[in-house]
């Protein structure tokens, strides 16, 4: 689904934030990019719903070829991916259906049904009877639950979360990747950035451990057992 | 209501207070070309009513056989420059001049002989009310046999043709400035208004909306905004107009507003300034996030 082919990024204040990186997603997989602040795990996403242009490499999503995507193609890519980020990116003045029905208003869905996929969204995240409050009027958690049903609506067949538990309190936390690994089970293969190391130690998860913009561990390279942080 | 209208209007709800100040904004950048063009308007009428007296006078000499000049004045009126020929018995030019020449009542009435010569007033078409035209006129008008002299005033008319080319010129000069400052006005409010809504044009990336439906919304938006400072700028045009004209009664013809079709313009410029200073600048943004 995901496949980074010797990839480098430099961005043009001369930072390399990601050097000849290789890996590759299957069908199915829950990936979990970990790595202390500014070793490339938001690079890495940011290449993979073509925010970025790898500077060097090919990324390939879902066999296109995203760096090389004419920018009139992106939306169609994104609109297979779902992304959701540690500072929720919720828009302040619309409801909580607004800002979900409205991911599925740019795509061109018809409008008719577009009440009935947002509440049954919103019952997935377990925010039914939260539909008409506005953003400002929710717990950290909740928000996130509302990025993750804006990002859900769709049915995305990958979803990427950026350190969506990095505002949250532990047992908020703990929920959201619940509902990551919810998704997962869904069959939709997730990448989720973290250096939440407490929160997925003990998950039969892959992880990939990014140090100065290499990949210096990959469990799914060290056997199918493998867990927990590798070398630091 | 269909989702690009919602959306333009939602802005209007969500910020009426930057809603406001842009279509001010825009109605005041308008409003100062649509005072500087009202200015030029008026100014234009009252020359042309001043042109309306540029008329080449030729004098018939005396003896010459009525039928002859009236003959000859129906070859002047086809002339393309001319408008109205008009024969005046000498007759009736000294019942004019005691009529109009009251303080020389006394002189005209002893008089034995009438010492004016009968001559023929010719009136140019409105778009030859100028010094070139009145010249070719008299120079054809001396060709005549029977006309002994012909004025035309040719000093005021060349005067007014000064004006009117230095009228053109400032007006021009000033209505570009007027016209510059209000795009650049425009500019940086539906600059203001792009940049407040960054986050919300990310937000709509990121979840696939193409540019094309990310600019909808903006395009009426600007257009909306750019009608409502155009009605704002002909509105303020008028009640302008309105205290200058109570103030200006007793001056001849009075101050003159915009016809349909001037207002009309003004309307589709706003709009047209809306439409583009949105496309432009929603545009360059989309272009670099």
């Amino acid at each position: 689904m995901i496949r980074f082919t010797h990839v480098s990024k430099t961005y043009p204040n001369g930072v390399t934030a990601l050097r000849d990186v290789s890996f590759h997603v299957a069908k199915g997989e829950f990936v979990l990019l970990t790595g202390h602040s500014g070793a490339g795990k938001s690079s890495i996403l940011s290449l993979i719903f073509a925010e970025q242009k790898p500077s060097a490499g090919e990324v390939k999503v879902s066999g296109l070829p995203v760096g090389r995507l004419p920018a009139g193609q992106i939306p169609r890519l994104r609109r297979k991916l779902g992304i959701v980020f540690q500072d929720f990116r919720l828009l302040p003045y619309r409801t909580v259906e607004e800002n979900v029905g409205f991911a599925l208003e740019v795509t061109g869905a018809r409008r008719e049904g577009i009440p009935d996929r947002v509440m049954r969204v919103l019952a997935r995240v377990g925010l039914a009877g939260k539909a008409r409050v506005y953003p400002k009027e929710l717990s950290g958690g909740e928000q996130q639950r509302v990025a993750f049903a804006r990002a859900l609506v769709n049915d995305p067949p990958i979803f990427l979360a950026d350190e969506p538990t990095g505002n949250l309190d532990e047992r908020a936390a703990r929920g959201i990747f619940q509902l990551l690994q919810d998704i997962n089970a869904g069959g939709a293969v997730v990448l989720m950035a973290t250096h939440n190391l407490a929160l997925v130690r003990d998950t039969p998860y892959r992880i990939l451990e990014l140090k100065s913009g290499a990949i210096v561990y990959d469990s799914a390279q060290q056997g199918s057992d493998a867990i927990g942080p590798g070398p630091a | 209501m269909p989702i690009l209208l919602r959306e333009a209007l939602r802005t209007f709800r969500r910020t009426p207070l930057l809603s406001a100040l842009s279509v001010a904004s825009i109605g005041f950048s308008l409003f100062t070309i649509g005072l500087f063009a009202l200015v030029a308007l008026n100014f234009r009428e009252a020359l042309r009513s001043v042109a309306e007296r540029v008329e080449v006078v030729g004098f018939v000499l005396r003896g010459t056989p009525t039928e002859t000049v009236m003959a000859a004045s129906q070859d002047i009126e086809a002339f393309p420059e001319v408008l109205e020929v008009r024969y005046v018995s000498a007759d009736e030019a000294l019942a004019r001049a005691r009529a109009e020449l009251v303080e020389f009542r006394e002189a005209f009435r002893d008089l034995e002989t009438n010492p004016l010569p009968a001559s023929l007033e010719i009136r140019l078409q409105p778009e030859f009310r100028n010094a070139a035209s009145a010249q070719a006129v008299a120079e054809r008008l001396r060709g005549f046999p029977f006309v002994d002299d012909v004025r035309y005033g040719r000093d005021w008319v060349q005067r007014l043709d000064r004006l009117r080319n230095l009228a053109g010129i400032v007006g021009l000069v000033i209505g570009l400035a007027f016209a510059v400052v209000a795009m650049v006005i425009i500019g940086v409010t539906i600059r203001i208004i792009v940049l407040q809504r960054a986050t919300e044009i990310a937000i709509m990336r990121l979840v696939g909306a193409t540019n094309r439906y990310i600019r909808g919304p903006f395009l009426l938006e600007g257009i909306l905004k750019g009608a409502g400072g155009g009605g704002l700028a002909v509105g303020m045009c008028w009640l302008t107009f309105l205290v200058f004209r109570q103030t200006a009664t007793g001056l001849g013809t009075g101050p003159v507003f915009f016809g349909g079709v001037e207002i009309g313009l003004i309307l589709v410029f706003g709009t047209a300034i809306g439409l583009v200073g949105t496309l432009l600048s929603v545009g360059r943004h989309l272009r670099h996030v």
